[in-house]
């Protein structure tokens, strides 16, 4: 909302500068976003007379003039074609800074002649983007005053942001008010007189449907001439961005900034019979003001006559209907709409006008005819004419309600203790009636029928608040319990920070990625169709993500594609498997892609593999708590996969923790992501909980002192064996002496049987209470042998 | 005899001196002291003495086998030495070379900045809350005092899933961290002090927004919690998360359907040359919106306004995560490149703790 310091003034008697009035606006709940104060600026500027232009003797197209400046008289060469002696225009000195052109004056020869100074264009001042010619102002100008103080441009434009619930504000009288209640001045709280009527007009208004219009107020006014606005109006309308248009369509501008009171005019001659707010039917055609043709909907608030439609009630009128420079007799029209319609009307059409803008807020119901009293007597007086009857129909809302309100919620819930009188005061300037003492303390708040937002005790307290200053209000601290404070977050909020930091700390970067993804690929990762998106701000945002590997594999291919060798990135957040709340599962997902670490002079360069998810997947398990040696590995993982490199981590037969895999070649070449690319995705939800028996206390340290052994076993097995269940079996034959088992070497290819391979196992005894004979090892040795031929067909290699 | 052992004495000495490699010194004293040894057949021989020559004798013999034996010991430690300098010179590496690369991981900058808060509102008593991503009309809208017919309803900010095909009910993506306060007051009872962050998702793009962005929100409900409460906490969040001593605020008058009283809040601030400073200068900006719990939707909770009251706030966590880090643009955020991770991104190992400083 834009207004100027001098239309702010027509409300307010202040001598507050304009930085006063604009941080006292950003206090009260009006954020200014900007002032602009164009009197810096334009302050050198002073108007003088060209005594004498003569032809510049080196220079077909320049003149040097002599000009008054109203206190001497300088020599200054001038380019423009209207330049010639009498004339009067705007003179800038040397130290002038011009802002149309950055330039920052200096007395200067121009083509061997001297020139101290210069004669303006409008886009020289920024006024307008006229440089036809310099300014040629009236011979009765006065004679070295200021420019701008003649010109009345020494007016600061200021724009403030209104919230929704501020209808009121929308005009210049209702900031004018709140910036008084805040003592900034005093509201001229002006009464508009009704003007007489001069003849009875006839004319016949009829409202249909008093949900959509619950008013509407109609005036003809006869003999008007609708020729250009005067200039101080014209001026106020530009400074704040509206072109002047005509003097009745100016007249509805100014009433709508100046009161918050969108007006309406008809051309009395283009209208046809009774005017009729009603709603619209289906197919009802409109060609509006701004030229475009609309078709309704049905149910639109139309204001129409016997031909058909005039406008949308509150939208925007009909183009048939406006007014024109010919418009002699006019039917001015101040209506209320029903804000939700109006807004939906708008909406639906694409419209948006500063009438639509301020019935969807709530326009004040009590300045209806008000309004069309003010718009009356500035058309007579700017465009003359008689005025009929104001003829109306419909009932008017009072908009006023009564609050029972305790003055100590100022206090209690405000935290500001205030005086009941100043409670009462500021109140009082914003309005509102106070009636004293009804019960229980209360008394009755009558709140003023341009604020539909203040509904209760809370409101209010906002009204007292912001009025007396939040700045006002004294921080407190919040009570805090005694001690140290306690944990506070939950196992899952544990989880997902645990797994965060064991991935960075494995060398992965965290991404975030959006929740949402392609479909045809979610689809592909176990999407859901009821997770599609109505309205996706891409087409390729379009599902709800079912796991968060699809991003993270695609945000892979895109740093590959930035010739990054060595990539790996995980994600802890939400995957979606429905719409209910527990259909939302914390994930933690890593990816890594090209190769496994940089080439470097000791170590082999590898690409990834499935390894290096599994190893992923482990890492976050073991760091959450999950007892990773009994979890058992099942094959093959989910479709995304490669079928043959991929797996899922259960605890138990049926409790999968978590997959990993290669990714499938299809689903990567389908994305265009260079392989080898390995993913990870542990299922956070999912995991045990963490069970600490006997408080924070270990158990006592059960470490057996005497010596281990170590003994190799090369076992042949079939290929096909999953190495997993060789160890299990060899851990099962001597579990209570077993303290770990390393397979650490896997051979298959030349010398062996093509359908078997070789596993080498190095399984460390420990002794728990005597050292062990060389019996007892063979023996042991013996079972671990007979068990892993017996379970699982493998062979010791001699 | 005595003539005889100083001979031996000097032969033997002269030996170990002259041996020149652990092997050669073994031989000296393999024939010095071994079984068969000079020294050794000479104290065999003792026993044919008789009983004072034999004393003499043998406590001269004695006295040699210690003196050589010594002597070789002392060659021994000699020769090792050597041996071990020699090694040492053949074992020289290029310790230049480069090291065995470890990967250095990084934690987001969101969740770098969640961690902080959760550790600055654990001191205050908050606890975690969080809530479905997949909200629906009554959580996120009318529980919240949105009307019916409010914008931000509208298709053009709120992401909806497309309707339940027998119910035609209409799931939308939250937009705001708010419903997590409907959800918490409907599950437990006040007193209430929580923070809920998380991510939430409206229909826009550009630097400064994204059609996913993260808030936090808080809220406090107690039976006398007012707005002084709202200034004093906001201002001991904000003063610990910006590590500026008592950051100076402005609250400004604003609306949110589910607050009255409303206030924006503004940190004080300057811009340097395209770099924001924190705390000092003549500029503001602004940082969240918040306000006193709306009487109606502590009523939509379940609560009685007359018997409950609190605040509630509400800031973009990625934003903060922007003003506290200096990144102008929020879209690389979410685009997961290594460059800006690597650049922006945090160590594992920095925790941020109270007691250690959130941000170093």
């Amino acid at each position: 909302m834009k207004f100027t310091l001098a239309w702010l003034k027509r409300h307010l008697d202040t001598d507050a500068p304009v930085e006063e009035i604009a941080r006292t606006l950003t206090r009260i709940g009006l954020e200014v976003e900007s002032v602009e104060d164009p009197r810096p600026l334009l302050a050198p500027f002073r108007i003088a007379r060209v005594v004498s232009a003569e032809p510049h003797p080196n220079a077909d197209r320049l003149k040097v003039c002599m000009v008054d400046t109203g206190d001497r008289t300088v020599q200054v060469v001038c380019g423009a074609s209207n330049a010639r002696a009498g004339m009067t225009g705007v003179f800038a000195p040397p130290g002038t800074h011009v802002p149309g052109t950055g330039v920052d004056l200096k007395p200067a020869k121009i083509r061997g002649v001297e020139s101290r100074g210069m004669l303006c264009s409008e886009r020289e001042l920024m006024i307008s983007d006229d440089h036809e010619g310099i300014i040629d102002l009236p011979a009765d100008a006065p004679l070295g005053a200021s420019y701008m103080e003649y010109a009345g441009l020494d007016d600061p434009v200021i724009d403030i942001a209104v919230t929704p619930n501020r209808p009121d504000a929308l005009g210049v009288a209702g900031i004018a008010r709140d910036l008084a209640a805040a003592g900034c001045g005093r509201f001229k709280d002006e009464k508009i007189a009704p003007v007489p009527a001069t003849f009875a007009s006839g004319l016949d208004i009829v409202v249909e449907d008093e949900t959509a219009c619950p008013f509407f107020a109609g005036r003809w006014i006869r003999g008007v001439k609708n020729g250009e606005s005067p200039d101080w109006l014209k001026h106020l309308l530009s400074a704040v961005g509206l072109r002047p248009i005509s003097v009745l369509v100016d007249i509805t501008n100014f009433v709508n900034l100046d009161r918050a009171r969108p007006l309406h005019v008809y051309d009395a001659a283009k209208v046809q019979g009774a005017i009729r707010a009603r709603r619209a039917r289906p197919g009802e055609r409109l060609v509006a003001l701004d030229g475009r043709e609309y078709e309704c909907f049905g149910g639109e608030c139309l204001i129409a006559d016997d031909r058909g439609p005039l406008g949308f009630g509150g939208v925007m009128g009909g183009e048939a209907s406006g007014v024109t420079a010919e418009t002699t007799e006019v039917i001015v029209e101040s209506a209320l709409f029903d804000p939700v319609l109006t807004a939906e009307t708008g909406r639906r059409h694409g419209i948006e006008s500063d009438a639509r803008y301020r019935f969807e807020r709530g326009v004040d119901p009590a300045f209806t005819l008000p309004g069309m009293e003010l718009a009356t007597r500035l058309i007579l007086d700017l465009a003359g004419g008689e005025p009929g009857d104001v003829v109306s129909a419909g009932h008017l809302p009072e908009g006023r309600r009564t609050i029972a309100f305790a003055p100590e919620r100022v206090e209690s819930l405000g935290g500001l203790a205030l005086e009941r009188s100043e409670i009462r005061a500021i109140l009082g300037r914003l309005g509102f009636d106070w009636q004293e003492e009804v019960a229980g303390g209360r008394v009755h708040v009558r709140t003023p029928s341009w604020r539909p937002d203040v509904e209760g005790e809370a409101d209010l307290v906002e009204e007292v608040l912001r009025i007396a200053g939040y700045d006002r209000i004294p921080a407190v601290s919040l009570p805090r319990g005694s001690g140290v404070a306690r944990p506070i977050l939950t196992a899952g909020q544990k989880r997902a920070r645990r797994a965060r930091r064991c991935c960075a700390s494995r060398g992965l970067k965290e991404a975030v990625t959006w929740s949402f993804m392609d479909g045809d690929l979610a689809d592909r990762f176990g999407g859901d169709l009821r997770l599609a998106l109505a309205n996706p701000i891409a087409s390729h945002l379009n599902r709800m993500r079912p796991s968060v590997l699809p991003n993270l594999v695609q945000a892979a291919g895109r740093n590959r594609d930035r010739a990054r060798e060595v990539v790996g990135l995980f994600e802890v957040g939400a995957v979606y498997h429905g719409p209910e709340p527990e259909d939302q599962e914390e994930v933690a997902g890593a990816v890594r892609a090209g190769m496994a670490g940089p080439p470097h002079w000791a170590e082999p360069q590898r690409p990834v593999d499935v390894f290096d998810a599994k190893a992923d997947a482990l890492a976050l398990l073991e760091a959450l708590g999950v007892p990773v040696d009994r979890l058992q590995v099942r094959t093959p993982g989910p479709d995304w996969f490669h079928p043959g490199r991929s797996g899922m981590l259960c605890l138990g037969p049926k409790k999968v923790l978590a997959h990993f895999g290669e990714l499938h070649p299809g689903i990567l070449s389908d994305l265009d992501v260079r392989g080898p690319v390995v993913g990870a995705e542990v299922f956070l939800d999912r995991l045990p909980g963490r069970r600490r028996k006997g408080g924070a206390a270990r158990p006592e340290l059960q470490a057996s002192r005497l010596p281990p052994v170590d003994r190799d076993f090369a076992f042949l097995v079939p290929a096909d064996l999953p190495a997993e269940q060789l160890i299990a079996t060899v851990r099962g034959a001597a579990r209570e002496l077993i303290e770990g088992i390393d397979l650490f070497d896997r051979y298959a290819g030349e010398g062996l049987p093509e359908d078997m391979v070789s596993l080498a196992l190095r399984v460390r005894l420990r002794p728990r209470e005597r050292t062990l004979a060389d019996a007892e090892i063979d023996e042991i040795a013996r079972r671990i042998v007979a068990a892993a031929e017996k379970r699982c067909g493998a062979r010791l290699r001699g | 005899m005595s003539h005889d052992l100083d001979e031996l004495k000097r032969e033997l000495l002269n030996e170990i001196a002259k041996s020149g490699t652990l092997e050669e010194l073994e031989a000296v004293r393999v024939r010095a002291l071994g079984r068969k040894g000079l020294i050794s057949e000479r104290l065999k021989g003792l026993g044919r003495l008789a009983a004072d020559q034999r004393r003499e004798a043998g406590a001269a013999l004695n006295r040699l086998k210690q003196e050589v034996a010594d002597a070789i010991a002392g060659r021994r430690a000699e020769l090792e030495r050597a041996e071990l300098a020699r090694r040492l010179e053949s074992e020289r590496l290029d310790v230049t070379l480069p090291a065995r690369p470890v990967p250095r991981g990084r934690i987001h900058p969101i969740s770098q900045v969640l961690d902080e808060l959760v550790e600055i509102f654990a001191d205050l008593g908050f606890s975690v809350a969080e809530g479905p991503h997949i909200e629906d009309d009554f959580h996120n809208f009318t529980a919240l005092n949105i009307p019916e017919h409010h914008p931000a309803r509208q298709m053009h900010d709120t992401f909806y899933l497309e309707p339940d095909p027998e119910t035609g009910e209409r799931r939308l993506l939250r937009t705001h961290t708010s419903p997590v306060q409907i959800r918490t007051m409907m599950a437990q009872k006040p007193p209430i002090r929580i923070i809920a962050p998380g991510r939430t998702f409206r229909s826009d793009s550009d630097a400064t927004h994204t059609p996913m962005f993260h808030q936090v929100e808080g809220l406090v409900i107690d039976r006398d919690i007012h707005m002084g409460h709202l200034k004093g906490c906001l201002e001991a969040w904000l003063s610990a998360f910006f590590e500026v001593d008592a950051l100076e605020m402005r609250f400004r008058p604003s609306y949110f359907p589910f607050t009255e009283p409303s206030a924006e809040v503004d940190i004080r601030c300057r811009r340097e040359g395209g770099r924001l400073v924190i705390g000092e200068g003549d500029d503001w900006l602004e940082v969240l919106g918040s306000g006193m719990v709306h009487p109606k939707v502590l009523e939509h909770c379940g609560l009685d306004p007359a018997e409950w009251q609190g605040f509630a706030f509400g800031a973009g966590l990625d934003r903060l995560a922007m003003l506290k880090y200096g990144m102008t643009d929020l879209r690389p955020f979410f685009e997961a490149d290594l460059a800006w991770l690597e650049h922006y991104g945090f160590d594992p190992l920095d925790v941020p703790t109270l007691a250690g400083g959130l941000g170093s």
